[in-house]
């Protein structure tokens, strides 16, 4: 059976975008190069400079991208590790962001930011954050993490039509991982899916955790546990609906991500699904997440500070035990 | 430069009396480089500025009704009443954006000259900041990809000595701000900045090879705010003889002097232009006043993600 990567797909996702509209742009460092993991490969050979390679000058080329998008483009900007969207948050947050509302709807932002997230990798500190829940927080721009190739290109497609600034925070982890080869579609953005349907309880895990989520819920399947396994896909705009009407039958709700818990997605989720499904929760909505550290290199460490499944597992025995 | 003159007059009054809100920065004494850069400008042209806007959005042609409402946070403001002072968008007059991040609308100018060049070729962008803009990363990184990359943008620093409260020698050792654009190549003038004349002339030399492919250009004016970096500012910071000599070099009354002076406008026809940019201020504050403020719905308009 043919297959394809979650980095191929990127690939193929932005060649796709960029024959289909003669306004798409790709640029940040190496891009013409093809970028570290390879999301650009071939590309400036087929499409010349709309491919533009940067300066390391990320503030600077947010705004370009902002510039550009503000004049018709539609610019999709490489942040090669999401800790550096630190520099461009400025643009990110004071102009792309707002360039809309602050106009009173006269101009449009029509910016994508790909940036790649997640510790694993030993690459340390700097490299290897998770930080979502920072661009959440900011009213005006989209977030979405995909979990699989097929979501990885469906929801940059999304992302490229979109009038308005959509982060799209893929996972370094994942980039090399296989899977069945499939035609590429659209992927609307703000439409969660049910990744195995479950009775017991309702687990909610973003981006390389919803692989330890289905092995989590693979492993509590041989005890007769059923786990339903819910992936939002996009943080903001956030498909609230299915996880409450699954969380209406389970009446139990565990959501897990690899960002630090404190001030995470997780306490976002846990709140909603409080406000809006008190009624409906036997226990109290539970969160895991990383310490609230920095992500250490030693392999011991790393592996420590990652939500696995085996957390998971554990988690949400004590939750049905009635001890979460 | 009447009309800007009577318009933030007029706003410095309102800001007094609490109608206009917020936090705002006239350019009284700055109105040089508005008018001079702007009237080389082409309707295709877009142009980006800072916090001390309202003088680059009218040179553009905006409606002042339209942006005294959005100062006062009115409706029928340019932006609805959701940008007001430091954030004055008029598309219809190329006006893309006003920021009150210092610096920050640099790149933005950058980007906006890169899809020009490929969508409409002989457009430019252009970027008005003052030298507090000069120290922020974006200004260096900036000129440095726009010569890169060969853009059609011309930056305009209005240097009128002052980042907010600090003169500029406190800032930085480079005295003038058109000696970074050597180290990249970019082609530089500094003019004197209460000179429209001046500023027109060499706004069109830097403007003219950007309509044809070369790129970018530095235009430094050498200028004076009259009044603080906000209104309500006191500038102790300045001694009373700086400010008369500035006041000397009054680029409003030194144009129609002069004007006046070589024939190429009577007395009489200066007197009307500003009698007539007082009336159209005048009318512009009444129908401000009298505009409603926007319905509660228009808080959660407008807003992606």
């Amino acid at each position: 059976m043919a297959e394809t990567t979650y980095i191929g797909a990127i690939n193929g996702a932005l060649a796709a975008e960029l024959r289909r509209d003669a306004t798409v742009r790709i640029l940040g460092e190496d891009v013409a190069e093809g970028g570290p993991f390879g999301a650009t490969k071939d590309l400036a050979a087929e499409f010349g400079d709309r491919v533009r390679d940067t300066p390391i000058s990320e503030s600077t080329v947010m705004g370009i991208a902002t510039g550009m998008a503000l004049a018709g483009l539609r610019p999709v900007v490489e942040i090669m590790f999401i800790d550096f969207i630190t520099l461009a948050f400025d643009q990110l947050v004071n102009q792309a962001a707002k360039a809309r509302y602050m106009s009173g709807g006269q101009l449009r932002c029509p910016l994508v930011v790909r940036t790649s997230s997640g510790a694993g990798t030993r690459s340390g500190a700097q490299h290897s954050q998770s930080l979502e829940a920072l661009l959440v927080h900011v009213p005006g721009l989209a977030v979405a993490m995909p979990a699989t190739a097929a979501d990885a290109a469906g929801l940059l497609m999304s992302a490229v039509r979109a009038d308005d600034p959509v982060v799209v925070i893929e996972n370094k982890e994942l980039y090399f991982r296989k899977e069945p080869s499939f035609d590429p579609a659209p992927v609307p953005l703000g439409s969660a899916l049910v990744r195995r349907p479950g009775r017991d309880v309702t687990l909610v895990a973003t981006s390389r955790t919803v692989h330890e989520a289905l092995a989590a819920a693979e492993d509590l399947a041989r005890d007769g546990i059923e786990v339903e396994v819910i992936d939002p896909r996009t943080l903001q705009p956030l498909d609230l609906g299915t996880i409450l009407s699954s969380v209406r039958r389970t009446h139990r709700c565990v959501v897990a991500h690899e960002a630090v818990r404190r001030g995470g997605f997780g306490a976002e989720l846990a709140s909603l699904v409080q406000e809006e499904a008190f009624d409906a929760l036997d226990a109290p909505v539970v969160r895991l997440g990383a310490p609230a550290t920095p992500v250490p290199v030693s392999p011991p460490l790393e592996d420590a500070y990652l939500v696995r499944a085996p957390q998971i597992v554990s988690a949400i025995r004590s939750l049905l035990n009635g001890s979460a | 430069m009447w009309l800007i003159r009577a318009f933030e007059e007029s706003v410095s009054e309102l800001v007094g009396t609490g109608e206009v809100v917020g936090l705002v920065h006239v350019s009284i004494g700055q109105e040089a480089s508005a008018v001079g850069v702007c009237d080389v400008l082409e309707a295709r042209d877009r142009v980006y500025s800072g916090h001390r806007a309202h003088g680059h959005v009218l040179a553009r042609g905006a409606d002042p009704a339209a942006v005294m409402a959005e100062l006062m946070g009115k409706a029928a403001g340019l932006c609805g009443g959701k940008g007001g002072s430091m954030h004055l968008v008029d598309v219809a007059h190329g006006v893309l954006e006003a920021t009150g991040v210092v610096g920050g609308t640099i790149p933005l100018a950058l980007g906006t000259a890169l899809a020009l060049r490929e969508t409409e070729p002989g457009a430019v962008a252009v970027v008005f900041f003052g030298d507090g803009a000069v120290q922020t990363g974006y200004f260096h990184e900036s000129l440095n990809i726009a010569a890169l990359w060969k853009l059609p943008v011309l930056l305009v620093c209005e240097n009128n000595g002052y980042a907010e409260f600090t003169p500029r020698s406190a800032h930085t050792p480079v005295e003038r701000v058109t000696r970074h654009a050597e180290t990249y190549g970019v082609d530089a003038r500094t003019v004197d900045g209460n000179d429209v004349v001046a500023i027109r002339e060499a706004a069109s030399a830097l403007v003219a090879p950007l309509r044809s492919g070369g790129g970018p250009a530095l235009l430094e004016c050498l200028t004076y705010r009259m009044r603080g970096h906000y209104e309500g500012d006191p500038a102790k910071y300045r001694e009373a003889s700086e400010v008369a000599e500035w006041k000397a070099k009054d680029p409003v009354r030194r144009f129609a002097s002069g004007a006046v002076a070589t024939g190429e406008l009577s007395a009489e026809d200066a007197a009307a232009c500003e009698a007539a940019a007082r009336r159209a201020v005048a009318a512009a504050v009444s129908a401000a006043r009298s505009a409603p403020f926007p319905a509660a719905s228009a808080l959660t308009e407008d807003v992606g993600g």
